[in-house]
């Protein structure tokens, strides 16, 4: 009696599971899910249709991303994998836990971009922000900023993304001669943090005269506060690419709808939202344009990015001269 | 013995083999996973950076606490229970708000350089080594300050009569009545804070002004987190480990109990301490460091008060979060430490037990956060067990502080009643009942407020295990900063240190009674 009662209850069970909504797993970095990210207005847009529950899992930054992927291997609930960026797609790939993405549509990005297992879903230079009242002729190149008294505050790329970039983007505008650089910035580095919010914390109050953030994150201060005040400065020898990439997890039980929601990824209904709630460019212009004041925004002339098997090799060594010219 | 002491030890020892579990377990767990084990000349830079910074702020923490504490305990004055509690805040601060003060005072932007350009003379630069250990007095130097404070308050009052009626002078009683306290509370006060500054992440890396300021924790988190290198990682903590075992064995044979014995729990009266001169340099310390502790603080509620009205409603969930966990973690952590204390007083194994009560201070939170994932994660989505895990990780991270303050009171009661209870047969539960617990009660109370507001900030690197809907308050204000909102973000810091405060004020005062 007991038995079937037990079997009664677990097939009931059974068949509510069943007959539930499916849900699509969405791993990202924390500040893309919050209220103030994309996330509910994401998630809002893509339920609207999909006949499914979007949820979101979260972890610290891109880098702490991959750690995440890495941690969880093939036994992941995650379906898509929303915010690596070029730095550590190699990385990515080769654990083969990724899946081909199959989708083709035109980006706007400043570069050709290709690659079959991630797709971009926004992306930023990366600049050196400033206020324009208090520094009213930023140096125009890394050179001309080891040789003035400005003060900046950098991220540690062995922590941030953004500190990954500033590293790279060193290294590609000066290949050998990027360790002398770095010695030669060593003076003008007030600190160098975990991460870019305690950076940007710092910079607001007052502790350098320039943060390492993106030519976009004057658009915030001009939109959200109307402070137009903050600027970025483009540098003569180019201004590093961060481009953001979304994949598929070849494990997911929901291979449609992950598909469905890359596909979704690059339209209107996600694109739309990028500008002003992730603070950066879309890879899609959506066709309203984007919001008044990023007309403003400091666009570099030159742009920069390692393909992404380069900026692999390139870390190590690089990492080592960094720390090498900053230990003194 | 009697029965129930039989089974108040084995829990002690159950107390022990949990947090071994959850220390050294996790490492193993981690090392398990770990392909390869490496060290490399980067690692041993940051070695010698950690033991150097520590080694510095803890002597400095203890040293200049000793003259802050001995004025506190030889002076009586309006608001002095105000000013105890107060200068406690810093140590209850989560490290992120605390530098955030601390640079309101001491960076580059701070008051301490406009002052300084005012009167013409050069900047001075928070970053770098005196950065680091700076930070460190200001966390640390509130909690060396109770620990020493206590160990006065322990000294009964009968032998200052006493000093007073032989017509010692201070000196002699500095020499005969406080030195030898001193040499019983100041190792291991200068432990914890060593041990704290041993795995140190966020404020060397914040003040350190560079990759020369690496210390261990942070080589564990490029470890983790950049290279995916968990031999790497497990090696490193497994370094950390280590090292807190040398220390701890060393410090051992440095304590001397004083063995004053008991008193009668009067308040003590001083008569050596009546000159001028005396009160005025007791009055010049207390103000110094008052000063020192405070005005950061005065300056992280002054850059909050704007936002605070304004803060959105998943802050304040957050909050309540927040408080929900860290009432756990007390209800979890204290008595696991007064059982924990009581089996190391029973002396079978006192060593071992004592050792496996500060683990959690050497144990990388990241290896420990990330070996509970690998555990968790077959079995159950880790977002859903957030919060318990959490209570768990936080109860066990503070642990050490409550069992650092328990110990040394609960030794002096046993040495002074321990023969006439053992006469009266008073043993197990009844010993605990009668004996033990109501003199007990003020320190289990403090011990309460410590592991409440630590555990408000947050001590593990629980973000691995938060979904979205689980944020806490420290991870709010993370959040908030990461999306430019600085303004609120010092709002919820705000919250977050008035949360913490009152937290620790309800369970100390609630303890304590009025007439000490």
């Amino acid at each position: 009696m007991r038995t079937s009662a037990f079997a009664l209850g677990f097939s009931a069970v059974a068949t509510m599971a069943a007959a539930e909504t499916p849900v699509l797993t969405v791993m990202t970095y924390d500040s893309f899910a919050t209220e103030w990210g994309p996330g509910p207005s994401v998630e809002k847009a893509f339920e609207a249709d999909c006949g499914c529950d979007l949820r979101f899992v979260t972890a610290g930054d891109g880098a702490a991303l991959l750690a995440r992927v890495k941690l969880e291997g093939a036994r992941s609930e995650a379906d898509v994998v929303l915010g690596l960026d070029t730095s550590l797609t190699a990385e990515a790939a080769a654990t083969g836990l990724f899946a081909p993405h199959g989708v083709s549509v035109r980006t706007d990005l400043p570069v050709e971009f290709a690659d079959p297992l991630f797709l971009p879903f926004d992306w930023g230079w990366f600049a050196f922000v400033h206020d324009r009242n208090k520094l009213a002729t930023p140096p125009d190149s890394f050179e001309a900023l080891a040789a003035s008294d400005v003060k900046i505050v950098i991220q540690d790329p062995r922590s941030s993304t953004p500190g990954l970039g500033l590293l790279l983007w060193v290294k590609a505008a000066y290949g050998d001669r990027a360790g002398a650089i770095w010695e030669a910035l060593a003076d003008n580095i007030v600190t160098v943090t975990p991460g870019w919010s305690e950076a940007y914390g710092l910079f607001l109050q007052g502790e350098a005269d320039m943060v390492l953030s993106y030519t976009t994150s004057p658009a915030y201060h001009l939109i959200a506060e109307n402070d137009p005040t903050k600027a970025a400065a483009v540098f003569r020898e180019g201004n590093y690419l961060q481009v953001e990439v979304a994949g598929k997890l070849a494990a997911s039980d929901q291979p449609e709808l992950a598909d469905r929601f890359l596909a979704f990824m690059m339209t209107e209904g996600f694109q739309g939202l990028i500008a002003t709630t992730n603070w950066m460019y879309p890879a899609v212009t959506p066709a309203g344009g984007l919001p008044e004041g990023f007309a403003t925004l400091a666009m570099p002339a030159k742009t920069l990015l390692m393909a992404p098997e380069e900026a692999r090799a390139a870390r190590g060594p690089a990492l080592d001269e960094w720390r090498a010219a900053l230990a003194r | 013995m009697a029965r129930g002491a039989g089974a108040l030890t084995r829990a002690g020892v159950g107390v022990a083999l949990v947090l071994a579990a959850l220390t050294l377990g996790t490492l193993a767990v981690v090392g398990l996973r770990a392909e390869s084990a490496g060290f490399g000349p980067a690692d041993v830079a940051a070695l010698r950076f950690t033991v150097a910074q520590a080694a510095v702020s803890a002597a400095l923490s203890v040293g200049l606490a000793v003259p802050v504490a001995r004025a506190l305990a030889r002076r009586r004055f309006p608001g002095r229970r105000l000013v105890i509690g107060l200068m406690g805040v810093p140590f209850l601060l989560p490290v992120l708000v605390a530098v955030l003060g601390l640079l309101a005072v001491f960076g580059r932007g701070g008051i301490l350089n406009a002052a300084l350009a005012e009167l013409g003379w050069p900047p001075v630069s928070i970053y770098g080594f005196s950065g680091v250990v700076l930070a460190h007095v200001f966390l640390n130097l509130p909690f060396a300050v109770r620990m020493i404070l206590s160990g006065w308050q322990d000294i009964p009052a009968e032998r200052f009569r006493l000093a007073a009626a032989l017509g010692l002078g201070p000196v002699q009683v500095f020499r005969h009545l406080e030195w030898p306290m001193l040499r019983e509370v100041l190792p291991g006060a200068g432990m914890v804070v060593f041990l704290i500054c041993l795995t140190s992440f966020a404020v060397a890396l914040t003040l350190g002004g560079g990759p020369g300021a690496t210390t261990l924790e942070l080589a564990i988190y490029q470890a983790l987190l950049f290279d995916f290198d968990l031999g790497r990682a497990a090696t490193l903590a497994a370094v950390q480990f280590g090292l807190c075992a040398v220390t701890v064995a060393v410090l051992s044979r440095l304590v001397v109990p004083s063995g004053f014995g008991a008193g009668l729990d009067r308040v003590p009266v001083r008569w050596d301490t009546r000159g001028a001169g005396l009160r005025l340099w007791d009055m010049m310390v207390i103000a110094t460091a008052a000063l020192f502790l405070l005005v950061p603080l005065v300056l992280v509620v002054r850059a909050g008060v704007p936002g605070l009205a304004g803060l959105p409603a998943s802050v304040w969930s957050a909050a309540a979060r927040s408080v929900a966990v860290a009432l756990a973690a007390t209800a979890l952590a204290v008595p696991a430490a007064l059982l924990l204390a009581l089996a190391i007083h029973r002396g079978r194994g006192a060593r071992w037990l004592e050792a496996a009560g500060m683990l959690p201070l050497a144990a990388s939170s990241l290896v420990l956060g990330t070996g509970l994932f690998l555990v968790i994660h077959p079995v159950v989505a880790p977002e859903r067990v957030a919060l318990p895990v959490t209570a768990l990780v936080n109860a066990a991270m503070a642990l050490p502080f409550a069992l650092r303050l328990i110990l040394p009171p609960l030794r002096g009661i046993e040495a002074a009643y321990g023969r006439l209870a053992d006469a009266l047969g008073l043993a197990g539960w009844a010993r605990l009942r009668w004996l033990v617990l109501p003199r007990l009660r003020p320190v289990l109370g403090l011990a309460a407020g410590v592991v409440a507001a630590l555990s408000m900030g947050d001590l593990g690197a629980i973000a691995l295990f938060a979904g979205q809907d689980r944020a806490t308050l420290p991870m709010a204000v993370q959040q908030l900063m990461g999306a430019y909102r600085m303004d609120q973000a010092a709002a919820a810091a705000l919250l977050l240190v008035l949360l913490s405060f009152g937290l620790f004020w309800l369970f100390d005062r609630g303890a304590a009674r009025a007439d000490i």
